[in-house]
């Protein structure tokens, strides 16, 4: 619901307030260019954060729009654009992972820019395949099943929803761990190293299709779908038995 | 009361061989001939109690099955078994069992999803059963004592399937049994000593406590319920099953029906074969408790939206609505939340059933025997008052899926909350009110078809029909 909101958002007020169609019609194809048009009216000029106290404070008692991109570096850049998080539509809502209105070269364009602004951390390439899909799973369930659900189906987290991990590509989940993004803790290398980060993606990508015996898997996170097929197809089922065997009120 | 069963139904020779065979060696043919001859009411309401008794069947044996795998150990163990994602996990001997029984043992899988689907469906055929005796009046004298027997066993079967799920020592067992432990813990006075009593130690306590609940959950409990159960169909026989007022053939003092040969029995092993049926069925194709999914419990493990069975799904709506505050004095916590929502609320709600057929023998002055039925609108402050609990019970279950509502709808969860927190009291209000006035309508508009009905009869010149 609320991802189609944004997307809408995004695709109707977002081009018409920059004036531009991106992917098309935008003038500068620069990462400098775009970002003037897409980025500036809250991360504001060089990426110096748009602090006004003329607004309330958004998401996590954040003052003004968008905070400091000076030292996020290529890695938070492309996260936030490849998950469609940025451009945000409304920086009082929690970004969604959305389709991102920029094609793959407009992104580039961006990253680099946001890059050069000042010194960050380069964008990560994990290595699933060297990971341990049974350490994943420990490390999974000590570090992030609280927030995303053991079978990283999601869950609510106080004041915002932690989302299921089946769209994040393995870039985008190490990114995710290195940043913190929203309320999500950051992990850095001295609390989750490389390699377990590589076990816990193997982990996130294992989890998109468990191969697992049983049938039909109804949700995998427990009771709540199991509730409802006891009551709508098995006691439904049952009572409907009743029906034809016993006999109904007659006056 | 007058027993009469249909006439002139002779029974086929092997039924009068067996009746013959039993009656040589045991003199019960006196007995037998009764029970066969015994007049059943064939209402299909009648049939969601046996409903009940096949699941709790289905759940004897499949659970039988199951105690001839499954270990009850909380010692420690690795897993090496050719699941990758747990190879090498450190876990309890009991959950480690359980997987086995999940992926080794010949129908494990089947019999372990087969009987977690039992358990499922037993309570919620219990819940069907009593709402037809709650709202058609069957708990009246002299059928009080059933009734008192039938939610004794609908709380036994709600602890027992607790236990079922708490056995098995995954992730959700785990944190299951902590939420159970701070609700026992949070009554006043007597709690911590309780469930020190239960648990042996602080959470998650000795590894005696799994052996408790084991001998609780294959043993103690089933055998509970089944010595319970026996009294309950001992009663109903006894002091013979109500039935509604649908002909003039029926009375208060007259019996009519179908005989338990050749009428009912077919019947009811018809429906058995298809609680079977179901229940094997889902086993079979849903996955149910992947165990395997949520890993083995450890203590500062836990997960997002663990959630217990559906038919504890209010108690945790309840601890979630109840707002946070403990009753204090000075240092001391007297009361601690999880009381109110965990203990306070489930009392309240089975004590309204409990003393029911006291309250309403009060309240109507009518102190003699009701072996006929009402129909719903026939008793519309019964009707209502009934509607109202179910409904306040109804919406505080649905607030314990809303962390899931959010996640899968994106209606907010604070609103979400507040929301239930107003209809918890407005709800079931509304509810008794309007469904006062329907049955109110209802039987207007019968009267009023009856009235109709008499007067055009006259107009045509018949002799009025005696009511
Ligand atoms: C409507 C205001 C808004 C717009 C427009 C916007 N952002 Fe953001 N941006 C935010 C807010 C608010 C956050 C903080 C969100 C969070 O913590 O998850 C943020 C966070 C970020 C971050 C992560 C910062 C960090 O500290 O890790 C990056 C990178 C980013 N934005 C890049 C962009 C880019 C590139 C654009 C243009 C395509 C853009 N943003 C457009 C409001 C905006
Ligand atoms: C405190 C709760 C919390 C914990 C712990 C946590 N996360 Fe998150 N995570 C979040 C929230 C909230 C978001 C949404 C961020 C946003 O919308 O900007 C998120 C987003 C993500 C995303 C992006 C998903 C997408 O497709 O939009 C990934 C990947 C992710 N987390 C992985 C992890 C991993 C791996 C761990 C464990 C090492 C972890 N998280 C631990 C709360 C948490
Ligand atoms: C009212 C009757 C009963 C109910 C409601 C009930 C409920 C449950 C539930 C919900 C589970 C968890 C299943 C899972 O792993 O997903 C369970 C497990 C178990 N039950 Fe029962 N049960 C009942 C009767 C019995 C009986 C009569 C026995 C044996 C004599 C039994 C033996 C077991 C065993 C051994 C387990 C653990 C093994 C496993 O689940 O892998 N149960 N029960």
């Amino acid at each position: 619901m609320r991802r189609a909101f944004a997307a809408v958002f995004v695709a109707l007020v977002l081009p018409s307030a920059a004036g531009a169609q991106p992917g098309v019609g935008v003038k500068a194809k620069t990462g400098k260019g775009l970002y003037a048009a897409f980025c500036l009216s809250c991360h504001g000029v060089d990426g110096r954060g748009v602090s006004s106290t003329s607004h309330p404070p958004g998401v996590l008692d954040l003052r003004g729009l968008g905070p400091p991109l000076k030292r996020v570096g290529a890695l938070a850049a492309d996260f936030y654009l490849t998950t469609g998080y940025m451009p945000l539509a409304d920086p009082y809502h929690q970004p969604r992972h959305t389709k991102s209105p920029f094609d793959n070269r407009e992104i580039a364009a961006l990253v680099a820019y946001v890059a050069s602004l000042g010194k960050g951390p380069a964008v990560p390439r994990p290595q699933p395949q060297q990971g341990d899909l049974s350490r994943g799973l420990s490390l999974f369930t000590e570090h992030c099943a609280g927030c995303h659900q053991v079978v990283a189906e999601g869950g609510y987290v106080t004041n915002a929803v932690a989302p299921p991990l089946h769209q994040a590509t393995p870039v985008q989940i190490a990114e995710a761990v290195r940043i913190g993004p929203y309320l999500m803790p950051r992990f850095p290398a001295s609390q989750i190293t490389d390699a377990q980060l590589n076990s816990i993606i193997a982990y996130v990508l294992w989890a998109k299709h468990p191969d697992d015996p049983g049938g039909w898997s109804i949700g995998r996170i427990g009771p709540v779908p199991e509730g409802l097929v006891a009551w709508l197809i098995a006691a439904t089922a049952l009572v409907a038995c009743c029906l034809v065997i016993g006999r109904r009120y007659q006056q | 009361m007058v027993r009469r069963a249909v006439e002139g139904t002779e029974e086929p020779v092997v039924i009068r061989g067996l009746v013959r065979f039993l009656d040589e060696r045991s003199g019960t043919a006196p007995f037998l001939k009764k029970a066969l001859r015994y007049a059943f009411p064939d209402n299909w309401s009648f049939l969601l109690g046996e409903v009940a008794l096949y699941a709790f069947v289905i759940l004897v044996g499949t659970g039988i099955y199951l105690t001839l795998f499954f270990e009850p150990s909380t010692a420690s163990t690795y897993y090496t078994g050719h699941y990758l994602p747990l190879r090498g996990h450190e876990m309890s001997v009991a959950y480690r069992s359980a997987v086995d029984l999940s992926f080794k043992v010949r129908a494990g899988l089947l019999m372990r999803q087969t009987h977690h689907w039992a358990a499922d469906v037993f309570v919620a055929s219990i819940v069907l059963h009593m709402l037809r005796i709650f709202f058609t009046g069957a708990f009246r004298k002299p059928r009080d004592l059933t009734y008192y027997l039938g939610l004794t066993m609908l709380i036994l079967a709600l602890l027992e399937g607790y236990l079922g799920y708490s056995l098995v020592d995954d992730l959700l067992s785990g944190m299951g049994l902590a939420i159970g432990y701070s609700v026992l813990m949070s009554i006043p006075v007597v709690g911590g000593n309780l469930a020190l009593l239960l648990w042996g130690a602080p959470f998650p306590g000795k590894p005696d406590f799994e052996s408790r609940m084991y001998v609780a959950h294959v043993f103690l409990f089933p055998i509970l319920i089944a010595t319970l159960l026996g009294l309950h169909l001992f009663l109903v026989a006894a002091r013979h099953h109500t039935q509604f007022r649908e002909s003039r053939r029926t009375t208060e003092k007259k019996v009519v029906g179908v005989p338990t040969f050749p009428g009912q029995a077919p019947r009811s092993l018809g429906l058995f074969f298809a609680v079977a049926a179901v229940l094997f069925l889902l086993g079979g194709l849903v996955q149910i408790n992947p165990i395997w999914l949520w890993g083995p419990y450890h203590v500062a493990a836990g997960t997002n939206g663990a959630q217990p069975d559906w038919y504890l799904g209010w108690l945790i709506g309840a601890l979630r609505l109840v707002p946070n505050f403990d009753v204090t004095i000075g240092h001391y916590t007297l009361v601690p939340n999880p009381f109110w929502g965990g203990a306070l609320f489930p009392l309240l709600v089975f004590l309204f059933l409990y003393l029911s057929p006291w309250l309403e023998r009060r309240l109507t002055g009518e102190y003699g025997f009701r072996n006929m039925l009402d129909r719903p609108r026939d008793a519309p402050w019964r009707t209502a008052l009934g509607v109202a609990l179910f409904t306040w019970v109804f919406i505080i279950f649905l607030a314990g899926a809303s962390d899931r509502v959010f996640v899968s709808f994106g209606v907010s969860y604070e609103a979400q909350i507040w929301a239930y927190r107003v209809l918890v009291f407005v709800a079931p209000v509304v509810a008794l009110l309007v469904t006062r006035k329907l049955c109110f309508a209802l039987q207007q508009s019968e009267r009023l078809g009856r009235i109709r009905k008499q007067a055009e009869a006259e107009a045509r010149g018949e002799l009025p029909q005696p009511e």
